[in-house]
């Protein structure tokens, strides 16, 4: 039988064992999210997911729904918290959207519009990443790497190839390759792997394929991201 | 309807002038606009005014010590500053060279740069000091108000103008809310 959760006062139905943001996206309902895509595993890392239930803070991704919750979604506190997060992944790398190759198409970027984002807030780090060019149809850009770990299970579970990992600690963390020479030249990556399909911002490219549309027509110009999750 | 004319002052500072193009693309929309505000310094109109302003358009980030005194100069002088652009908003393009030292900048260009004849890194009394780093503006002075975009469209400023003339709190509908 089916269960009941309330979110931003609306009725939403559950099955037993379905997490937060799984039940509401059943019920076309949008919970923001960066690490969670439907289809794997929520590791409720990013943060960006974040719900009041019952008064309390959760991660949407993580929780499962259960009888008598009463969650804030797109409450103005929730979104300001919501911002604030978004505004610190920003400042945590070095993301220069005016030439970005992923600009448009971004989720990172499209996140900070739906929450209407207008600057960054926070002091920047500008910290020192590297670049790996190496490989002759993929590139990862390590400025722009919000260390979602999506790449990391894509490789691992659906291309079967286990290259990616993440290392190190705290700010210093990186996304790093499983090669001798840690670079992505020596891997046999494809640019049709799940693992580039997957990177919700512009860290893991294919190469030449890049401004393929113009400005204006890209996926998120005119659409915000909130309304096209439940598009086809 | 005879509101004050609100006073606006624009600058660019390690910015292209590209925001300020943009500003320009207003086009006709000027016209409206003449009957609510004011050049009173810019490099825009010719007149340089040191008083009191009620907007400040600041484009661009922060990459020398003649910046940061203007930018300081600004703050004072305005009762609202707008960062204006990717640039003021987070170093933009400029910010690129945050990854070097000063020293290697100064070093790649003019002493290894391509067709340097006469290798010398500048060290005249009337250039400006290189920051450390490019700042953007909100890491120096407190930012009122931001307008993302490289550059912000021409409707994105006259939202905000026409907002705060009419003493609405400025806001930027989905389509003016761009990072690029
Ligand atoms: S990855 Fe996204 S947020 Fe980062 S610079 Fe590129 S478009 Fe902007
Ligand atoms: S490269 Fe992309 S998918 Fe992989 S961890 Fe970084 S942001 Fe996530």
């Amino acid at each position: 039988m089916n269960k009941q959760i309330i979110i931003d006062g609306e009725v939403v139905t559950y099955r037993p064992g379905q997490t937060l943001i799984q039940a509401a996206r059943e019920s076309g309902i949008y919970i923001p999210h960066l690490c969670y895509q439907p289809g794997y595993h929520a590791i409720g890392s990013c943060r960006v997911c974040m719900v009041k239930v019952n008064g309390r803070w959760a991660s949407a991704c993580t929780t499962l729904a259960a009888e008598g919750q009463v969650i804030d979604n797109r409450t103005l506190e929730v979104d300001a918290h919501r911002k604030q997060i978004v505004q610190m992944l920003f400042v945590e790398g070095n993301h220069y959207c005016p030439y970005c190759e992923k600009s448009g198409e971004c989720d990172l970027q499209a996140t900070a519009y739906e929450l209407n984002m207008q600057e960054d807030h926070f002091q920047h780090l500008y910290p020192h990443r590297s670049l790996d060019t190496s490989h002759a149809e993929v590139w990862l850009d390590r400025d722009r790497c919000i260390l979602c770990g999506l790449c990391v299970q894509a490789s691992a579970e659906q291309d079967n190839k286990h290259l990616f990992t993440l290392g190190g600690r705290g700010t210093a963390t990186q996304l790093l390759v499983n090669s001798s020479s840690g670079q992505l030249g020596e891997t046999n990556i494809s640019a049709a792997d799940e693992a580039v399909a997957v990177c919700p911002v512009g860290a893991l490219m294919k190469k030449q394929s890049i401004y393929s549309r113009r400005s204006g027509e890209r996926t998120y110009d005119k659409t915000p991201i909130s309304k096209l999750e439940f598009k086809a | 309807m005879s509101k004050a004319k609100l006073k606006i002052l624009t600058s660019s500072l390690a910015g292209c002038f590209g925001c300020h193009m943009s500003l320009l693309d207003m086009d006709e929309r000027w016209l409206e606009l003449a009957d609510l505000v004011e050049l009173v310094r810019s490099p825009l109109v010719d007149t340089r005014s040191q008083s009191r302003c009620d907007i400040g358009l600041i484009e661009g980030g922060l990459c020398n010590e003649e910046n940061i005194h203007l930018l300081l100069e600004f703050r004072e002088q305005c009762k609202i500053l707008v960062a204006v652009g990717a640039c003021a908003i987070n170093g933009g393009v400029p910010a690129l060279r945050n990854r070097y030292s000063v020293a290697d900048c100064l070093e790649a260009v003019y002493l290894h740069g391509l067709n340097v004849t006469q290798p010398q890194i500048p060290s005249d009394a009337e250039l400006p000091l290189l920051t450390d780093k490019v700042y953007p503006l909100q890491e120096w002075v407190k930012v009122d108000y931001s307008l993302p975009g490289c550059p912000p469209p021409a409707d994105a400023f006259f939202q905000l103008i026409s907002a705060l003339h009419d003493g609405r709190e400025p806001d930027l509908n989905y389509v003016n809310r761009h990072f690029d």
